[in-house]
């Protein structure tokens, strides 16, 4: 069995930074699009609201109650999908926000990297 | 000699090494460890006496059938049941919990009351919401107050003629208030509702005894109190086993059978669909007994000093949030705390790191979480095991989690 890892390898720099002054969290005056849904596990909520002109995600915002790893996902894939495609941003898949988060996530907390991915999958299906 | 001292050596996992540091286990709550004697009480049968129970007529048969109904004997003497038949054997609190709301269900009239309570555990909650929504009856809650106990004049204001089941833990697995059990109980007998406790956070850590508590019925897991997963214990009072169809059929629990009826079997093995868990129920059977040979009241003493402990420490530590009764009022073995600006699950994971284990998220407590206006806490839990030098290890690491994040 391996090892959980340790606090150093879970909590990145990465994510301490972007969860204590994450970059694209706040509302988003003249969204197109918004999606929410919720981690069974935790009870952590994501919301996103997209803007998207022309085909084009022009801006993306995020709030909602969640933990670091999941707040730090969710500016990871807003910043991801801003200025691409609705179908580029619809291909951002786990692998892109962890190669971001350089972190050593456990199984049991992958939903809290995966959960704004849903979500913005959700957000770009209406 | 304190009691972590005289058991400490009896539980083998507790030596595990955890991101290198010795392991500080409070997650009893969720499932205890078990000693070394359940382990090879388990072992023992399955190399020496395995084979199904009941029917069997030869040599392996008869001693597999022999220890598995010296289990139903042994939990009997330790919870205080009057007779034999009222131990039923489950797979678990859920399991007995959903066996009692299924069998319940089907004597419910549409516009009939369940009553349960804002702290329940979900095991305690869905069971009879679906039940209610087969059968057309309405669930009701007990509010919680302020300070962690029930509110039992609104308990009184939602009883009524209608009122078939009052369903309630007899310990919160968040805020570890222990409900007033037999007063509950008095309460809904006046109305003629049957009451249904969940005992899964109590049977662990309190001195029980059935026949003083009144209950219709009584349920428990072995996991939560040193025994193996996949076994549990529903209580029943004997005249209400008696007035009762099974819930759920299979062999074992019949006498005699034709294609369209058949005829029950007594009590308790009306209740007991299929072969059940032999082993486990050997395994119980150990842990009855270690728990036993301890004494209940002084695991209560020493559980509760833990609990005490861990309510002060937590409190002085600037950001905490405690939930619960206040410090100085009787409480289960569970403390649920929060810390300002973190997330629980980022506690818990923080705390891993430095080797302790603790619970974190909504517990399975959705409407309670509602209540305290959080999406979940992190917990505490404590068994006979739990030193005090851990209490202040995680003390410690919790005062020092926020320069972690």
């Amino acid at each position: 069995m391996t090892p959980s890892p340790s606090a150093g390898a879970l909590y990145t720099d990465v994510i301490r930074e972007r969860w204590r002054r994450p970059r694209h969290r706040g509302e988003l005056p003249g969204a197109t699009a918004t999606a929410e849904d919720v981690n069974p596990l935790c009870g952590d909520r994501v919301r996103l609201a997209l803007q998207v002109t022309n085909g084009q995600v022009e801006a993306v915002r995020f709030a909602g109650d969640s933990c670091a790893i999941c707040t730090a996902s969710a500016d990871v894939v807003a910043e991801l999908a801003t200025g691409r495609s609705t179908r580029e941003a619809a291909a951002i898949g786990t692998e892109d926000v962890l190669e971001v988060l350089r972190s050593d996530v456990r199984p049991t907390r992958m939903r809290c990297v995966t959960l704004p991915i849903t979500v913005l999958a959700m957000a770009l299906a209406q | 000699m304190r009691l972590d001292e005289l058991t400490r050596a009896d539980f083998p996992i507790l030596d595990r090494i955890v991101n290198g540091r010795r392991l500080v286990y409070l997650d009893s709550a969720a499932s205890s460890q078990r000693p070394r004697s359940v382990i090879e009480a388990m072992a023992r049968y399955y190399e020496q006496n395995h084979a199904n129970v009941h029917r069997s007529i030869h040599t392996l048969g008869e001693e597999a059938t022999e220890l598995y109904e010296l289990a139903r004997d042994r939990v009997q003497r330790f919870i205080g049941a009057p007779t034999r038949e009222e131990v039923v054997f489950t797979r678990g609190t859920t399991d007995g919990l959903g066996l009692i709301a299924e069998t319940i269900g089907r004597t419910l009239q549409r516009g009939d009351e369940i009553i349960v309570t804002e702290l329940e555990h979900h095991s305690n909650l869905i069971p009879w919401q679906l039940v209610a929504r087969d059968r057309g009856a309405v669930v009701k809650a007990v509010p919680v107050r302020a300070d962690g106990t029930l509110d039992l004049d609104a308990l009184d204001r939602l009883l009524g003629p209608r009122t078939r089941v009052l369903a309630f833990a007899h310990v919160s697995n968040v805020l570890g208030t222990i409900n007033p059990v037999v007063d509950m109980v008095r309460r809904a007998r006046r109305v003629g509702a049957l009451t249904v406790v969940d005992g899964a956070q109590a049977v662990p850590h309190l001195r029980l005894d059935m026949s003083a508590l009144e209950c219709d019925f009584y349920v428990f897991s072995a996991h939560k109190m040193l025994g193996p997963t996949g076994i549990g214990v529903m209580y029943g009072r004997r005249a209400v086993l008696d007035s009762l169809e099974p819930g759920r059929g299979g062999s074992e629990m019949i006498k005699e059978v034709w294609i369209d009826h058949a005829q029950w079997n007594d009590l308790p093995w009306r209740f007991e669909p299929g072969t059940p868990p032999i082993a486990e129920a050997v395994g119980l059977t150990a842990a009855v007994e270690y728990y036993e040979k301890l004494n209940m009241d002084r695991v209560a003493e020493h559980e509760a000093a833990l609990a005490a402990r861990a309510v002060t420490g937590l409190g002085a530590i600037p950001g905490v949030t405690v939930y619960g009764p206040p410090a100085g009022v009787p409480r289960g073995a569970v403390v649920a705390f929060a810390m300002d600006g973190l997330h629980p699950h980022d506690v818990a994971a923080l705390l891993d790191a430095d080797g302790i284990a603790v619970r974190a998220g909504h517990h399975c407590a959705m409407p309670l979480m509602r209540c305290l206006g959080v999406v979940g806490t992190s917990r505490a839990s404590f068994s006979v095991y739990t030193s005090p030098e851990e209490i202040e290890l995680f003390l410690d690491a919790v005062a020092g989690l926020r320069a972690k994040l």
